[in-house]
């Protein structure tokens, strides 16, 4: 069975470790604050100014100037601080984020996303991403393994501008959890439950290693 | 104390002239110069240029001003959230110039620190590197970006005095304190505009030297752009 977006988002947040500072980007890496692992203590950044992101608020309490980067309203934390766009990315360009996750259209097998523009379609814009995928040192893609027309989104090169070159180095889909290996390539790591090798290839453009034995992701 | 206080945005704003280059502060509809947005509809100035994180909704912010064809050229980093915008820019009546958000913050700041330019690595190998300056440093590749040059800075501040300190309150601080930096000439409108010396000088956010201007403002309505809450249980 192929994950669903909240099962993808489980799994990246095993990613996350006692001590971090994490972006979370629009769509499933959202989803991912619903499930830090209990006993950790984690920062979350949302780069329109806010370290230490809280839950939504409860309904009535809502602040128009208390938003993420998603403009959706939210909380703050004991502890929270509260800054300037310019620092904002002065913390991610200085690397003071251990972890960020965001979404992508396509990546490619030498690392490469693209997540801002279907040109002549979609003109929204980059946002932060163009910033966080310069200079994170640690990124990981939640993304679905192929588009709504049934194509691959991990390619041998992207289609689509990019946002940034050579610079993942993890996605997980809600079929696998692969690295880019530096040399290039796409190693299969996980599979979700049921969902074979094969299943994977087939849904993988780019070139794709995998061992003889690949275990299946574990959520809980 | 000098004192900068105009008496609403209608006076603020009126030496503004087609043409001008216009920094807005705000973040999506957070910590946006309502007042000063409404009065540049009012007075219908024209072949704007301006620099904002958004382009506002259809119907609020810089959305008004898009509706109204005031603008000539929008430079942003998102602007997803405005359906008109998105026709004007796909039908070419519009010019626009997206850029990384991380890269608009700091050409903000750039001009308001004195710098002519940073290097960032934003955008490298993309194609928001055409045409720019490549520096290698430290075996990494930076893009040169120009600070910005804008006629006025017109940002929302919480409370403020007549010498034209500002305090910023929550994430509607956002750029409004680097725009506030940056203007040739900064406008600031205020919720609450209190007697100088009511606010503690180690709380200030930008200090009145960056200010040539400010007002408080009226009938904030504070739009919010995506409700979300979780229920009382």
């Amino acid at each position: 069975m192929a994950f669903s977006k909240e099962e993808i988002a489980k799994r990246i947040a095993k990613e996350i470790k006692d001590g971090y500072y994490v972006n979370l980007g629009i769509g499933i890496p959202t989803l991912v604050a619903n499930y830090i692992p209990t006993g950790i203590n984690v920062v979350l950044q949302s780069e329109n100014g806010l370290l230490g992101m809280g839950p939504f608020p409860f309904e009535g309490e809502e602040d128009p100037d208390l938003i993420n980067a998603g403009k959706q309203t939210i909380t703050t934390l004991p502890g929270s601080s509260i800054f300037d766009s310019a620092m904002s990315f002065g913390m991610i360009r200085a690397q003071k984020i251990d972890l960020t996750i965001l979404g992508a259209m396509e990546v490619s097998e030498n690392g490469d996303i693209a997540n801002w523009k279907i040109p002549g379609k979609m003109v929204k814009g980059m946002g932060g991403a163009m910033d966080l995928v310069a200079s994170a040192k640690n990124i990981i893609v939640a993304m679905q393994h192929v588009n709504k027309a049934g194509e691959s989104k991990l390619l041998p090169a992207c289609t689509l501008p990019l946002t940034g070159v050579k610079c993942i180095k993890k996605i997980v889909t809600e079929l696998a959890v692969l690295d880019v290996l530096p040399e290039g390539g796409f190693k299969l790591l996980e599979r979700a439950p049921g969902v074979s090798v094969e299943e994977i290839r087939k849904a993988t453009a780019g070139k794709l290693y995998a061992d003889d034995d690949v275990p299946e992701m574990v959520i809980d | 104390m000098i004192n900068k206080v105009v008496k609403n945005a209608d006076v603020a704003i009126a030496d503004i002239k087609d043409g001008q280059t216009l920094m807005l502060g705000g973040f999506g509809l957070c910590g946006i110069p309502e007042n000063c947005i409404n009065a540049l509809v009012s007075k219908g100035v024209k072949e704007l240029t301006c620099i904002s994180n958004n382009a506002g909704v259809d119907d609020f912010g810089i959305g008004l001003m898009l509706k109204t064809r005031q603008v000539k050229k929008m430079i942003s980093s998102y602007v997803g959230e405005n359906a008109e915008f998105e026709r004007q820019l796909l039908s070419g009546e519009l010019e626009v110039e997206l850029i990384p958000q991380g890269t608009l913050a700091t050409r903000c700041m750039a001009a308001g620190y004195g710098m002519p330019a940073i290097f960032t690595p934003a955008g490298v190998g993309t194609e928001v590197a055409e045409g720019k300056e490549v520096r290698n440093f430290n075996g990494k590749e930076y893009l040169l970006e120009y600070a910005f040059d804008a006629d006025f800075a017109i940002v929302k501040a919480w409370k403020g005095d007549a010498s034209g300190n500002l305090i910023f309150r929550s994430t509607s601080r956002n750029f409004n304190p680097i725009m506030a930096m940056a203007g040739k000439i900064t406008i600031a409108e205020v919720e609450e505009l209190v007697e100088v010396g009511e606010l503690d000088p180690d709380q200030i956010h930008t200090p009145g030297v960056f200010v040539h201007r400010i007002f408080q403002g009226e009938h904030y309505e504070k739009r919010i752009e995506q409700r979300t809450v979780r229920p009382k249980s």
